[in-house]
């Protein structure tokens, strides 16, 4: 079998409630294989950790037992192979989308040339349909073009990993399907590997390879796997047509509400 | 200002004047006119030196703010780089904080005994006590700016493996920048109503030493004339740093 990109090893996070002695366990044991090219999801209710999980994955928060694996290489600390899309979006409020997005390039390819790294940050600018509005703050900009910056920025440095920490959550439905498009897009034109964590179960099906669901906390864990198949390029209008569509939903869906 | 409120505060302003020449007028003390007239005779030649005793008043000026700029900006550099260090250490900023205040709450005219006798120099004196006016204000609000960077900035910062002087200049300054410059300004003018006193007091040359000399002299009218250009200096550096702080502002 294929080695494994992202391996996480039985990884269990508690936090100390003030005033109480026994720690309250977030979630434990979680163990996961993701291999490359791979766009992998967990679908869990709010609290059960899946976002502590993502950031334990960035090595932004640590994990008390068990550990992560890049490569077969234990991490720790946060790194250029992993970018992150926060939910919300986390851009610098001080600098333009164009900067925002440089900021990320430049810091990726310390040794290029300055016209190099402007070529980059253009490629992505247009990339993310953001063309026109890249000398713009980002508090001059909807959320889904402050998302699209988001998106650029982590995609702009070709990381192997990307973890999107429920990045439509903040934005307009209208728009979600937008942007979910062009990250579906940027996804199958790279080899990134992707891990997601959302609480929108359309949203999951229509971009997963794999949907991993999550009990409700304290005490989560990975309950059960759901394996998408459903042929790409899914199309969000003709994808509920697919005679596999409701099934999964169903379990999905049943499975959240405790049943 | 919008228009009205301009009318209104030049009416509060001429009504400010006749209030000062009706208490004034027929006494010892100055009146306006008086003073205008002093004005006069010292505008017509801010520049001129004629010794030690006596200088124009835009060389007096220039040396209280030179006296400013220097204690006010080595105070600036010490505070803003103590206050992003000790800003990183939560306990420790917590721990001093308690002290900051107290230092903050001395008038730095009563370390001047203190200073004098410890480094025998009026002019280092003066400096030092500028230099202690202008400390403590920015030293809390960058501590305080820089403890409170939303944590998702430091994230991507570390993220995207930015070095620890990389993140200071192109995060956390300009993240906690505007909270610093409130502290520069605050500082500003606590170090500007410092420097007179200090210049008074050490006879140091200067406004405050013009002050002082011109009340030896017992001309009212002198010192009435001295205090507007220390309020008119204040103001206008106050309106730099206004300035300094609306480039720096963010909405997030």
């Amino acid at each position: 079998m294929q080695k494994a990109l992202l391996e996480i090893d039985h990884v269990s996070r508690s936090y100390a409630v003030p005033g109480k002695k026994e720690k309250v366990t977030v979630f434990q044991d979680v163990c996961l294989k993701i291999h490359k090219g791979e766009f992998v999801t967990v679908v869990g209710h709010s609290g059960c950790g899946k976002s502590t999980l993502l950031n334990i994955i960035a090595g932004i928060d640590r994990a008390e037992e068990g550990m992560v694996l890049v490569n077969g290489r234990r991490i720790d600390s946060p790194g250029l192979d992993r970018m992150v899309v926060f939910q919300n979006f986390a851009l610098m409020p001080w600098l333009t989308v164009y900067q925002n997005i440089r900021l990320a390039v430049q810091a990726a390819y310390p040794d290029w040339e300055q016209q190099k790294i402007d070529e980059r940050t253009r490629a992505y600018v247009e990339m993310v349909n953001l063309k026109g509005a890249e000398d713009k703050l980002p508090a001059a900009l909807s959320g889904g073009m402050r998302q699209r910056c988001g998106l650029a920025r982590a995609f702009s440095v070709q990381p192997p990993i990307m973890l999107l920490d429920e990045p439509f959550a903040q934005i307009d439905a209208l728009t979600r399907g937008v942007i979910q498009d062009e990250l579906i897009r940027m996804w199958t034109e790279s080899d990134v590997t992707i891990f997601m964590v959302t609480h929108d179960v359309d949203e999951a099906i229509l971009l997963s390879d794999r949907i991993l669901l999550m009990t409700p906390g304290p005490g989560a864990r990975v309950a059960e796997t759901v394996a998408i198949e459903i042929p790409r390029p899914r199309e969000r209008k003709r994808i509920i047509e697919h005679e596999r569509y409701y099934s999964y939903r169903n379990r999905i869906i049943k499975f959240l509400a405790g049943e | 200002m919008n228009g009205r409120a301009i009318i209104l505060s030049c009416s509060l302003g001429c009504l400010m004047l006749l209030l000062w020449h009706v208490a004034t007028a027929g006494s010892e003390l100055p009146t306006p006119s008086a003073v205008l007239k002093v004005a006069r005779e010292f505008l017509r030649s801010p520049f001129y030196d004629a010794g030690p005793n006596d200088k124009g008043i835009g060389i007096l000026a220039a040396y209280s703010i030179g006296r400013l700029a220097a204690g006010f900006g080595c105070a600036s550099v010490c505070a803003v780089l103590l206050g992003v260090w000790l800003g990183r250490r939560p306990i420790l900023f917590a721990a001093l904080n308690p002290y900051i205040q107290i230092l903050r709450a001395i008038s730095p005219i009563a370390w001047m005994p203190l200073l004098l006798y410890s480094v025998k120099d009026s002019g280092i004196t003066a400096f030092l006590v500028v230099f202690m006016a202008s400390l403590w204000p920015t030293l809390a609000n960058t501590a305080f700016g820089v403890a409170n960077i939303k944590k998702d900035y430091l994230n991507v910062a570390a993220i995207l493996q930015i070095s620890p002087l990389k993140t200071l200049l192109r995060i956390i300054l300009p993240a906690a920048g505007p909270t610093i410059v409130a502290g520069l300004k605050i500082s500003m003018g606590s170090a500007w109503v410092a420097v007179i006193p200090a210049e008074a007091l050490l006879g140091s040359m200067g406004l405050g030493y013009f002050v002082w000399n011109e009340w030896n002299n017992l001309s009212l009218t002198s010192v009435v004339f001295a205090i507007l250009v220390i309020g008119i200096v204040g103001v206008i550096v106050d309106f730099l740093f206004s300035r300094l702080s609306r480039r720096l502002a963010y909405t997030d």
